[in-house]
């Protein structure tokens, strides 16, 4: 006798409508670089994401150099560190992880995961990844107007951003305030996409319920995101009219550098609020689409079900919808009514409950499971373990008194590039090894795939950690250099040093990633069908790797969740979503069972 | 097992360094010791927390580690162990939140009786003003700043005659004496910060922000801006002198009034603002004020 899963029941509801017939390129160029296929439109946004992550990451090397030898790059001139932390902090955050996970995994895996052939507005989908290209060159492009780019910080705050004394306030920001706007517009393309292709285009069979919690997550993300970006894009205008046309939205009656502006009566705080309103749901926008993934590696390759699956759906949407009540976290020491602090400090330490039913969730799948130590396992683990140690640093911020001493110190920094920097990216390099076979055909290489893991993960636990401890000593984030400064001991510079040292290393293993790919790509062992023995659709087209249209002649039907690992009475120890329930194998034979 | 150790050493490791690291909170010089406790207790919940799960993550690791033909347990839910992590999870935030919401109402509530003085800032410098023996502090204008007004006082307010300003030199207070920090700016965002008074606010140009404390024990100690403030941000410093109400009296003495500081200055009309990068550093983007 098979388990009935919650969700797994065999009822395929009929056809409602008939199959629309799909876009078929006609040239190569249509096929590779106009391509309307998603699968070719998400390696478009994979290889633009990873491109210009490799030069955020450079630019960390510099800030790392000019931190941990203050002395000794007399090149680095304070405009130009100031640079590289904002275009760093916004590449990372926007043009990589935003990009990557939605553009990139979601194209991907979404029509595979729900059934579908494609995405529902294929060519609106194309002109999304060309829109996002722009808004990569023209960032890019900033690097050579006069000036340089934004050194504003990530967060862009006005008036600074846009006034003399901050290095790029000619013409770095305004570049930087149309590619922001141009990246919401390309993205909006591709959200309305993934949101209407999983409401509208799952095969039949697959039911909200049934989807894999990858598809959940991109989605609710999305969601977010087209909630989120608008608040941004409308600051980015604002912005632009104070910059260029004189307006004083975020500009009160100010000096600056010794001269009277003409700007009067606008509201610094204004452009925080609208900021933060998009900036925090961005932090889940990265994060969600990571629980998901995660979730689907972690069940996979430990031969188990995931735990508690309609706890996790619940939490995604629960937190999906909590982060747009907590912005105001992130200015408990702004200069807005302090009063706030309260109710964002509650909203805040509530929306840890269902992010901790997550983490535990995910260690109760390892729980009873059979462990497979696969690379995608282990950058799971690492995820888990960063994950756990940044979500909880973030109670400590949330909290609002705790944040008081803490704001703006190297703890801040610690925090978010262990919780929504190393975190998400354990999920990318996990995600892209689980599905390397699926989309090259080819397996990489495990060895190389270990070290790799082994050293990114250690060193960027070694890089963090530490730092949250200059945080507590009063260490300030944003500081060209320390100077003379009575409270910071000699051994915060080593310190300092030993992190840049680190640093530079973990860097330079990702070369390790980036030749293991290539040279998988042709001298990969041939990965058969199905190698991880997976239940989701993705692994069960006819075709492998999945061709144009994702599946062959008739969509597959679906009759229970992904996550049937192990179920008992069941002869193999997995069970795909689309094998219908009689031609399961049980142990009494194929079709003897109802499963 | 590789796995399973490296796991154990993240969690031991994680709490040897956290007791052992020679980098943690500075020696408190104000009444915000109930800030240092909430962290503490914030510690002890989310430390438990830490050690359990990773531990439990080894213990799975090791225990359920891979057999061939072995099979995982087909248990898609619990409902009960779920109803007792959250109902755990939640009690574990009520205990961390409840002291933090009790001590952010001490932080926001400015006792009676507490002194109330002007840190001013700019790029890259602070300035500080106290009220004269009226006790109050003159209203400002940023309209009304120029080289011989540089606080921009509103030289028809009687209240800002006798305002005591100190620009260019270290600021000092008085030990045991609650004091109102009023918070100006007039450029951009600039963030007062004491490491070693736990409290910090930013300076918000167009408004008056603010945040009190008490000073507990002498000394000099370092003022830093904490909030990106341009490209001289690092250099924005200044000193902080607690020290005994007598001593204090005597410095602000020699302090100039604001009506002096103007007679001074003489009678000149005042031509306009030159433009000074006060920072020491260069001053290397634009060049040109934005407009």
């Amino acid at each position: 006798m098979a388990y009935v899963a919650p969700g797994e029941t065999s009822l395929v509801p009929p056809a409602e409508v008939a199959e629309v017939d799909l876009y078929h390129a006609k040239s190569w160029i249509t096929k590779y670089v106009f391509s309307q296929d998603a699968k070719v439109i998400a390696i478009q946004y994979a290889f633009t994401a990873i491109a210009i992550g490799l030069v955020a990451l450079v630019l960390s090397w510099l800030m790392r150099l000019q931190l941990g030898f203050p002395d000794t790059f007399s090149i680095i001139e304070p405009s130009q560190y100031y640079q590289f932390i904002t275009m760093h902090g916004m590449i990372m955050v926007i043009y990589l992880l935003t990009a990557l996970f939605l553009g990139g995994f979601g194209n991907y895996l979404i029509p595979l995961m729900v059934g579908a052939r494609d995405m529902v507005f294929p060519f609106v989908n194309m002109v999304s990844y060309w829109v996002y290209l722009l808004a990569v060159l023209v960032l890019i492009a900033s690097f050579f107007v006069p000036g340089g780019p934004t050194g504003a910080g990530w967060t862009l705050y006005p008036p600074q951003s846009i006034t003399a004394g901050t290095p790029g306030s000619e013409g770095g920001i305004v570049l930087m305030l149309v590619s922001l706007a141009l990246f919401i517009v390309g993205f909006t393309m591709g959200g309305l996409n993934y949101v209407v292709t999983v409401l509208q285009a799952r095969t039949r069979g697959m039911s909200l319920m049934r989807m894999p919690l990858t598809v959940w997550g991109i989605f609710i993300a999305t969601i977010l995101a087209l909630l989120a970006f608008p608040a941004l894009f409308v600051g980015a205008v604002m912005m632009t009219l104070d910059k260029l046309l004189g307006t004083s939205f975020f500009m009160p009656a100010m000096i600056s550098l010794g001269e009277q502006l003409e700007y009067d009566g606008g509201n610094p705080l204004l452009f925080q609020h609208l900021f933060w309103f998009f900036g925090h749901p961005e932090v889940y926008i990265v994060a969600l689409p990571a629980f998901g993934i995660v979730s689907d590696l972690i069940s996979v390759h430990a031969r188990r079900n995931i735990f508690g699956y309609r706890m996790m759906v619940w939490a995604l949407v629960a937190i999906g919808a909590l982060s747009f009540i907590v912005w105001a976290h992130h200015m408990y020491v702004s200069g807005m009514n302090p009063w706030f602090g309260f109710f964002f400090a509650t909203t805040t330490l509530i929306i840890a409950i269902p992010t901790a039913l997550k983490v535990y969730n995910w260690t109760l799948t390892l729980w009873k499971g059979n462990i497979q130590l696969t690379v995608p396992m282990l950058f799971a683990i690492g995820f888990i373990v960063t994950f756990l140690n940044g979500g909880i640093t973030g109670l400590f911020l949330g909290n609002v008194v705790v944040d008081v001493p803490l704001s703006d110190t190297m703890f801040v920094v610690a925090h978010f590039h262990m919780v929504m920097g190393v975190a998400p990216l354990m999920v990318i390099f996990g995600a892209i090894y689980h599905w390397y076979p699926l989309i090259t055909g080819r397996m990489y290489d495990e060895a190389l795939g270990q070290i790799h893991f082994w050293v990114t993960f250690v060193g960027a636990y070694t890089i963090f950690l530490p730092i949250h401890y200059l945080g507590f000593l009063g260490v300030p984030r944003r500081y060209f250099e320390m100077g003379d400064t009575s409270f910071i001991p000699e051994s915060a510079a080593t310190l300092n040093a030993f992190v840049t040292v680190v640093a530079l290393i973990v860097g330079f293993a990702q070369l390790v990633f980036f030749y293991n790919m290539a040279r998988s790509y042709t001298k990969g062992k041939i990965a058969g069908r199905n190698p991880w023995k997976a239940n989701s659709l993705e692994w069960q087209t006819e075709e492998f790797p999945p061709g144009h249209g994702n599946f062959g002649a008739t969509l597959p039907l679906v009759y229970r969740w992904p996550y049937s690992y192990g179920v008992p009475g069941v002869a193999e120890d997995y069970l795909p979503q689309n094998v219908p329930p009689d031609e399961v194998v049980t142990d009494e034979g194929p079709g003897a069972s109802g499963a | 097992m590789v796995v399973v150790y490296a796991l154990i050493l993240v969690a031991v490791g994680t709490v040897a360094f956290h007791i052992f690291s020679p980098w943690w909170s500075t020696e408190i010089a104000s009444n915000w010791g109930y800030i240092d406790t909430t962290i503490d207790i914030t510690f002890w919940v989310t430390g438990v927390v830490f050690i359990a799960v990773m531990l439990f993550m080894a213990y799975c690791v090791w225990r359920y580690r891979y057999k061939a033909g072995r099979r995982a347990a087909y248990e898609p839910e619990n409902t009960k162990m779920e109803l007792w992590l959250t109902g755990l999870t939640t009690v574990g935030v009520i205990v961390m939140l409840t002291p933090g919401l009790f001590v952010w109402n001490d932080f926001v509530t400015v006792p009676e009786g507490a002194a109330e003085f002007e840190v001013m800032g700019q790029q890259w410098q602070w300035s500080y003003r106290f009220p004269g023996k009226d006790g109050v502090l003159g209203t400002t204008d940023v309209r009304k700043i120029s080289d011989e007004n540089p606080f921009g006082l509103n030289p028809d307010d009687p209240n800002g005659k006798d305002d005591v300003l100190v620009e260019g030199d270290e600021l000092h207070l008085p030990l045991d004496q609650p004091v109102k920090v009023l918070l100006r700016s007039i450029d951009v965002l600039h963030d007062f910060y004491v490491p070693e008074f736990r409290a910090k606010m930013d300076l918000v140009p167009g408004q008056v922000t603010y945040f009190w404390f008490t000073p507990i024990r002498t000394g000099t100690f370092d003022i830093l801006c904490f909030e990106l403030c341009g490209v001289g941000h690092h250099t924005m410093r200044g000193k902080v002198v607690i020290e005994e109400e007598s001593a204090y009296k005597a410095w602000l003495e020699k302090q100039p009034t604001f009506a002096k500081s103007m007679a001074k200055a003489g009678t000149g009309g005042g031509d306009g603002l030159k433009l000074v990068s006060s920072g020491g550093e260069a001053v290397t983007a634009g060049g040109e004020s934005a407009r």
